[in-house]
């Protein structure tokens, strides 16, 4: 009976519940971890209630959100308006497929896996601007708006990174960047692709509206900005696609630049966790210490300083290539 | 989007108001009563094309608690409470002007110990009251972290206000004549250890967030104030002092024992957000000098004047006028009475009020989060506006 069924089906559908399990687990891991971070950076001791040392409250926080009543706006669009949750969150689940956990914990390995997860992170761009602009909300749309310009902008930077990497391994395929990067910390991507790196980072941040380029969500200026008038699940899916994001762009940082699932001692999934979550730290680091930038400084720094430098590495890149 | 097109409602009577004026192709925004970066129920309407604000008009009145009318009906014991609710932030300031202006007024003499009590007292508040406005600033600038460094601080001073003035937020403890409660030893102490520990502070959140570059490039060349402009709206305080007016009513007027303290006042000549922030940085290490030298040169005494008025003692007649600079400036009082139990009248001359006014000038053109980086740096106790 079994041996009817395609292998390759098979563990696409367990890698596919393997994957939700993950990424629900780390929603609640990071919601966690991000709210005790920040009460530890701000001196206070974070949640503590439910449970001991609060470790229970991202489910309370997640009952909470569930419980609450689903409102439609007056003069909102209603199937875009719910529509636009559902997109933002759904193709997260996609960028993990060809995500390389570890040697063979791979649900499905891609040849174009990075430009699979690159097209599909796309469309949260487009899920943002629906929710700004659906919802007939001046905070929202000018929230959406934001998002949008900087989204697009930061992609490019982002890709031109990529890029650098691909180039370099010619693949697209990240199981196969991994497994030419050595164990050592000085045979990893980011000694050769130091610039790489950093504008890979920069444009990580920007991508995933995070702090200090959480502009779309500005909420001293913009109140919520494009997920002002989302109430209960609705806007908790943004916040699990925003972290949900967050450990896709991590992951694949760890991927291209720090030697996935490789390290000293025994090469294996937790050296890929090791780094994913010292990325996630960098990042909630960050968004706890720095105020935000504004937009046109924000822009500013994309098309005049990150663009730039990203594309001369790419041709710096190119060129040592094909001399060597 | 136009209410009317929208056919919801036909929006009140600002902002229909405001519509009037509006180009097409520009979006109207309505910034408050509840919105995070507006301080409490402060109305901003904007106009907006793409982020650039056009036109800002503030709207007031939201908390109008009728404090002037309040003093009408009642004697000057039970209305001096209600100034530690006109300013939360710098409540002595407050108590200050109302009690020197009737003190002006009946020409009484205060103890000498009540004067270093009131400007110990008036020195810590001001300190409490630029932490509360730096933590609240540095969240609208989006960095959400040094608020809590500010309240720790700020809870630590007030614990050491509450030895003196029985309270810890709407403090009243002046009267006119003096001081209500003598201060001990345990209040000199404390105050003994929190110098040097604020002192140690100041350094770390000059290090952390001044000279942050992101919270430079969203401060510098924001708002630029030019003295004249101040002066035409009657700015005052740390906005006036940021735009290079050297003028400080403690100083200026020679008010109280504050001669006798070797301090100066703070002034910067940029006229920006950043200006503002950094007048306000120094003026707390100021007033760490002045209560570190009131402190060492404390005299012994009462801290009632003899013959103090009772409750039910009535204001002479005449008028009078009193300015104190408070943490926001001019926090000015006028006194007219009748000779009757209650005053006839009395005026608040509030310095946010005349602040605010500066807004809407400095706002046209900047970008709405630079707008909003501008309101903050006016550090606006909306209490105090509408009064």
């Amino acid at each position: 009976m079994l041996s009817i069924i395609p292998p390759e089906l098979i563990r696409i559908v367990v890698g596919m519940v393997a994957v939700m399990a993950f990424v629900a687990i780390n929603v609640l891991v990071l919601v966690y971890a991000e709210r005790k971070g920040a009460g530890h950076i701000q001196r206070r001791p974070g949640p503590y209630e439910v449970g001991p040392h609060g470790i229970l409250q991202p489910l309370a926080d997640a009952g909470k959100l569930m419980g609450k009543q689903l409102l439609t706006p007056i003069g909102a669009d209603p199937i875009l308006y719910w529509l636009a949750p559902i997109l933002s969150f759904l193709p997260v689940l996609l960028l993990f497929v060809p995500m390389p956990f570890g040697p063979v914990l791979t649900v499905q390995e891609v040849n174009l896996g990075l430009l699979l997860i690159l097209a599909f992170a796309g469309i949260n761009v487009l899920a943002t601007l629906l929710a700004g602009w659906s919802s007939n909300n001046k905070f929202g749309l000018l929230g959406a708006a934001r998002a949008v310009s900087q989204s697009v902008a930061y992609e490019i930077p982002l890709l031109l990174c990529v890029l650098c990497i691909a180039f370099q391994y010619g693949s697209l395929n990240l199981s196969t960047i991994v497994e030419a990067q050595g164990s050592w910390p000085w045979q990893w991507n980011f000694v050769c692709q130091p610039l790489a790196f950093l504008i890979f980072l920069v444009s990580s941040f920007a991508e995933t509206n995070r702090a200090p380029f959480d502009l779309p969500e500005a909420e001293s200026e913009l109140t919520a900005g494009f997920h002002t008038e989302y109430s209960g699940m609705g806007f908790g899916l943004f916040f699990m696609a925003e972290y949900a994001n967050m450990v896709v762009v991590s992951g694949v940082c760890a991927a291209l630049f720090l030697g996935g699932w490789k390290g000293p001692g025994i090469d294996g999934v937790w050296w890929f966790l090791i780094k994913v979550y010292a990325l996630l730290g960098l990042i909630i680091w960050v968004r706890w210490t720095y105020p935000r930038v504004r937009f046109d400084q924000l822009l500013n720094l994309n098309w005049k300083w990150l663009l730039p430098l990203a594309t001369l590495n790419l041709l710096a890149t190119v060129f040592l290539m094909k001399v060597f | 989007m136009r209410y009317e097109e929208m056919g919801l409602t036909e929006g009140d009577f600002y902002s229909r108001n405001f519509q009037k004026g509006a180009r097409e192709d520009t979006l109207i925004l309505n910034l408050g009563p509840q919105h995070p970066a507006t301080h409490g129920v402060l109305r901003v309407i904007v106009e907006l094309d793409g982020e650039y604000v056009i036109r800002a008009e503030p709207v007031i009145g939201y908390l109008h608690r009728m404090h002037e009318k309040m003093a009408e009906g009642r004697s000057l014991y039970q209305y001096l409470p209600n100034m530690g609710r006109v300013d939360y932030g710098h409540a002595l300031g407050w108590n200050w002007a109302l009690v020197g202006a009737v003190e002006r007024l009946a020409g009484f003499e205060v103890p000498e110990r009540a004067e270093y009590i009131r400007v110990i007292t008036t020195e810590l508040n001001r300190i409490t009251s630029h932490l509360l406005w730096w933590g609240a600033f540095t969240l609208d600038l989006g960095a959400i972290t040094p608020i809590m460094y500010a309240f720790d601080d700020r809870e630590r001073l007030l614990d050491i206000l509450q030895m003196a003035t029985g309270s810890r937020l709407t403090h009243s403890s002046f009267r006119v004549g003096g001081v209500c409660t003598d201060i001990n030893d345990k209040f000199v102490a404390a105050c003994k250890e929190a110098i040097p520990h604020m002192r140690a502070r100041l350094p770390m959140y000059r290090d952390l967030v001044t000279g942050n570059t992101i919270l430079r490039n969203r401060l510098e060349g924001v708002g630029v104030f030019d003295a004249d402009l101040c002066r035409r709206y009657g700015g005052s305080g740390p906005v006036a002092r940021g735009s290079g007016i050297d003028y400080d009513v403690r100083k200026t007027e020679n008010l109280s024992i504050y001669s006798r303290f070797d301090w100066k006042v703070a002034v910067q000549q940029a006229g920006d957000s950043m200006a503002r922030y950094l007048v306000r940085m120094d003026e707390m290490e100021q007033s760490l000098n002045i209560i570190e030298q009131a402190l060492a040169s404390l005299p012994e005494g009462k801290v009632m004047m003899a013959k103090a008025p009772k409750v039910t003692w009535a204001v002479p007649k005449g008028e009078s006028y009193f300015a104190f600079e408070a943490a926001r400036g001019k926090a000015g009082v006028h006194l007219v009475s009748n000779g009757g139990k209650f005053p006839y009248k009395i005026k608040l001359r509030s310095p946010c009020f005349s602040n605010l006014s500066l807004f809407a000038e400095a706002a046209r053109g900047t970008l709405l989060a630079d707008a909003l980086a501008i309101l903050g740096s006016l550090d606006l106790v909306i209490p105090e506006i509408d009064r």
